[in-house]
């Protein structure tokens, strides 16, 4: 409505504002603020250069750059030939393509990095064959390599997948024409569908970008601590709260992920071409020669193996007796899983409870988010959009390295507990750092839907808030359930944030179970088959609310005629 | 199902801008009760958003609207008992089509009997008795246009409105459901308002029809006044097909003659308007050529011209004729065996001073 708002609305907008500027920007604000200020609270560039003063810090600051560049690379030349294959020809792979799409998410990648160790390290099973066959190893996982290698191959569905929707975007009939103009080969690639993708491309390398910097986990499970998340851990846990290097790694992360989102919206700008003429579907498919069906298939059964190789990998680790120096393990037993049945089902509940809260929270936000910016005309609706994916950004350690500053010694309304010692911080944290996802899966929903949809409900009636709860909400639960579902996933195996805010073992979930197993050798059995349950989890979750997804909107579409006759048979034999 | 009540439905000096940019300005008309009142104009005029304003979607800065006495400027959508039938129909795809009948009726928090045999007569009405187990996916176009009827009437609103209803069906379809519009709404006797960018739909169907340009009525009237008598240029243009001709307005001895470039002089009989620059308006079949040797029918001017175009469409023949620096369009029926004129052809060209149209400059 132009003419303005409803004070409930703008009462909604405001509680979610309050929200964010307690857990966010707040927190954001004062890691900021006492990276910059002395112990007498005047601004100061001596933190920054005591930082770059220390050898290790220097190490660890062109390590993270290094590690995230180089990582992006190896993601993207995984990533690109997968994408091409699917969008341009027509071949059966493309299911397999899809789901290598999703394989390495539903693990997290420090689970993945142990299993990596065993089966790519120096004397894991691929360099024991090949030392025994041909009398040589890899240095895969040495060093910083294992990081790269461990982080390309978790997180290029990234890119993949926003490169296969740009180039599925692009429509036929640019092609066409460029073509009829007399651009082909290389050169229509060069001039007309790169361009066109460019933007999908760097939307997804931005995020591995951030990702890889972000992530504290994998550098911690293989041990190369001279990073930079690494060293904000480090510092905070062992020097203290006070230690203003930490801040300053704080800063640096948060300026790294503000660029590299700024380069992918810099690539955004000008996008409305490329969606602009929708209508044909993406670019021709063309059928493949036998020669390039065989390169194809060839590329995509190595990266599947590559891909497949964690999950194997931690599958015979949670299953072996021993495994070390050994191909395969020598014996196999489901001892590890009682172990972990025993000693931790508390943690498998709390990773179901805490996730569960932060993604009810985040589809609760992003649909009152969603509606308020495209719906009302709240003044600066807009403004929480834009603070809650600012989110993004922000890396687990320094919004929890925040939360710690912030919430020091604030206690819990009516407990005796601090908040700082509660795993409500936690939840929130996880509430917050998943909040992008939910929030463009509800206004992805919410856009598809047509206005007049609402305003034909409310004409026949039905008062705003009844309009909301019969047509609204029913119309989005599509959209709204896959934001819970990737929060909720996400969340489960978040570890940045975690390890940071955990109060207590006995609160810890179960990403953090996973970790502190696979820091001993004789907890690497348990902490294998933790996250096998934990991946057991994820992906019964995504399948589940896959099939809830796909089977209303086959209803909604679609129902077979017979069945309708069916129905309409039974309906009149209850009639009479 | 019956309407009792026929509602007279009042719009006074409404206004609404959006920002700077005005789209109604001041816009007073008044709908008779149990009416099929048109608005029409071209996209951009307004006539969507007037609808809209009737609904309650929108809110007008200034102006009011009353519907049976009543003012609803302020009141909800959901108050407002006034039924609109969308563009795109708005069907739920989430329900049936019996469930998207019902909507509106279990808002009323009715007795569910009362809401089945509602439901089941709105259908009824329309034609669909036996889809209602369907999804509105399952329809075709002409059937979701019904179900959209149907859930509108189901709840017997004071006002019908119908926003652009045919567009979005072919053009067969399009003719034949106008019909049956037209006779749901006369039995119905439901005061109804819709709104439509093509003015044979609404010269075709409407009691009476506003035409609205720039957010502001250019004219109301029957259909055959804004055809025969339109207010202004505007009306004169995009009502049907015209010619129009810029001259002189003269009085002498008691007529009137315009006087043309293009038609030399043209005795008008005698003419209130003042003298001075003058536009005249003349429909295509209001002209007959003739070949230029036969002789001329008397009471008619005529002026020689040569065919430039030929336009065949079926009933009648369109002709562009050039005269002097002018193109006229002069529309001839065509009867079998009859050749009519090819392009460059010399033609005379009659006109009946009756069938001229005068407009103020």
């Amino acid at each position: 409505m132009p003419a303005g708002f409803s004070w409930p609305q703008a009462a909604v907008a405001l509680a979610i504002a309050a929200f964010l500027l307690v857990f966010l920007i707040v927190p954001v604000v004062t890691v900021v603020y006492v990276a910059f200020v002395d112990g007498a609270g005047s601004f100061t560039l001596s933190h920054f250069g005591s930082f770059f003063s220390l050898s290790l810090m220097r190490e660890s600051f062109w390590n993270s750059l290094i590690v995230a560049t180089l990582s992006v690379v190896l993601a993207s030349l995984i990533a690109i030939p997968l994408a091409y294959f699917t969008a341009r020809f027509e071949f059966r792979g493309a299911l397999l393509i899809q789901t290598l799409g999703i394989l390495p998410l539903i693990m997290p990648p420090f689970v993945g990095a142990v299993a990596m160790q065993l089966i790519f390290g120096r004397s894991g099973s691929v360099n024991l064959l090949l030392g025994e066959w041909f009398g040589f190893t890899l240095p895969i996982m040495e060093g910083l390599n294992g990081v790269i290698f461990v982080e390309a191959l978790h997180y290029f569905p990234f890119i993949l997948m926003n490169l296969v929707v740009a180039l599925n975007n692009i429509d036929n009939s640019v092609e066409e024409s460029a073509q009829n103009l007399g651009a082909s080969g290389m050169r229509l690639f060069r001039r007309i569908v790169f361009p066109l993708a460019m933007p999908g491309y760097m939307a997804g390398a931005a995020l591995v970008f951030i990702k890889v910097f972000d992530d504290l986990g994998t550098p911690l499970v293989l041990n190369q601590t001279n990073l930079l998340a690494p060293q904000a851990y480090l510092r905070i846990t062992s020097i203290g709260i006070e230690d203003p290097i930490g801040y300053v790694i704080g800063v640096l992360m948060v300026l790294f992920s503000l660029a590299a989102l700024w380069a992918s919206a810099l690539a955004l700008r000008g996008r409305e071409y490329a969606t602009l003429q929708r209508g044909y579907g993406g670019l021709e498919k063309r059928r493949l020669r036998p020669w390039q069906a065989a390169a194809a298939y060839g590329w995509i059964v190595l990266v599947l193996t590559l891909v497949l190789a964690p999950h194997l990998g931690i599958l015979l680790l949670s299953l072996g007796k021993v495994w070390s120096f050994s191909v395969v393990p020598d014996s196999y037993t489901l001892q590890h899983y009682a172990t972990v049945f025993e000693e931790s089902p508390r943690m498998i509940w709390n990773t179901v409870l805490y996730c569960g809260i932060a993604a009810g929270l985040d589809v609760l936000l992003g649909t009152a988010i969603a509606y308020l910016i495209l719906r009302t005309r709240v003044p600066a609706a807009k403004s929480l959009d834009f603070m809650a994916t600012a989110a993004l950004a922000i890396p687990g350690v320094v919004l929890a390295i925040g939360y710690l500053r912030t919430f020091r010694g604030v206690e819990l309304p009516f407990t005796d507990g601090l908040l700082t010692s509660s795993w409500l911080l936690l939840v929130i944290a996880y509430t917050i750092r998943r909040l992008p996802y939910a929030l463009r899966s509800c206004v992805a929903a919410l856009q598809q839907l047509h206005v007049s949809l609402e305003e034909a409900a409310e004409n026949l009636g039905a008062t705003q808030a009844r309009a909301i709860r019969r047509v609204v909400v029913p119309l989005m639960a599509g959209g709204i359930l896959a934001g819970f579902v990737t929060s909720f996933m996400t969340a489960a195996v978040e570890l940045s944030a975690t390890i940071m805010l955990i109060p207590s073992q006995n609160d810890a979930p179960m990403s953090y179970g996973i970790y502190l197993y696979l820091q001993s050798a004789a907890g690497r059995g348990p902490g294998a088959a933790l996250g096998v349950l934990a991946v057991a989890i994820v992906a019964i979750g995504t399948y589940l609310s896959h099939r809830l997804i796909s089977g209303r909107a086959a209803a909604r579409e679609t129902q077979p005629l017979g069945q309708l006759e069916a129905l309409n048979g039974a309906r009149a034999a209850g009639a009479g | 199902m019956e309407h009792g009540q026929q509602a007279r439905v009042e719009i006074v000096d409404v206004s609404l801008a959006y920002g700077a940019t005005p789209v109604l300005r001041e816009v007073s008309v008044a709908i008779e009760p149990g009416e099929f009142f048109a608005l029409l104009g071209p996209s951009g005029s307004g006539k969507s958003t007037l609808l809209r304003l009737l609904a309650g979607f929108l809110q007008p800065q200034t102006g009011s609207i009353r519907v049976g006495g009543a003012d609803i400027t302020r009141v909800p959508p959901w108050e407002r008992d006034i039924g609109m039938v969308f563009q795109n129909y708005a069907l739920w795809p989430h329900m049936t089509v019996l469930q998207n009948v019902a909507f509106g009726l279990e808002e009323r928090r009715l007795p569910r009997a009362e809401i089945d045999r509602r439901v089941a007569s709105a259908l009824e009405l329309v034609g669909l008795g036996d889809l209602g187990a369907r999804r509105p996916g399952q329809l075709s176009g002409g059937q979701q246009q019904r179900v959209a009827l149907a859930r509108t009437i189901a709840i017997e609103p004071k006002v019908l409105l119908l926003d652009e209803p045919l567009s979005n069906l072919d053009a067969k379809l399009r003719i034949h459901m106008r019909v049956e519009l037209l006779a749901l709404q006369r039995k119905l006797g439901i005061t109804t308002i819709f709104v439509t960018h093509d003015q044979e739909e609404a010269l075709s169907i409407a009691d009476r029809v506003a035409v609205l340009d720039q957010g502001v009525i250019q004219q109301v009237g029957t259909p055959v006044e804004l055809y025969d008598t339109p207010a202004n240029r505007f009306i004169a243009t995009f009502v049907g097909t015209i010619n129009l001709l810029r001259g002189t307005l003269e009085h002498t001895e008691g007529t009137s003659v315009f006087r043309s470039d293009a038609l030399g002089t043209i005795a008008l009989g005698r003419v209130a308007t003042a003298a001075g620059a003058a536009e005249i308006v003349i429909r295509p079949h209001a002209f007959v050529l003739a070949a230029p040797d036969l002789p001329g029918e008397a009471g008619r001017t005529w002026v020689s011209g040569t065919v430039v175009e030929r336009e065949f469409l079926g009933e009648f023949v369109r002709y562009t004729v050039r005269v002097g620096e002018t193109d006229l369009v002069a529309d001839q029926p065509h009867f079998m065996g009859e050749p009519g004129f090819a392009p460059g052809a010399a033609v005379k060209i009659g006109i009946k001073p009756d069938q001229v149209k005068l407009l103020r400059a």
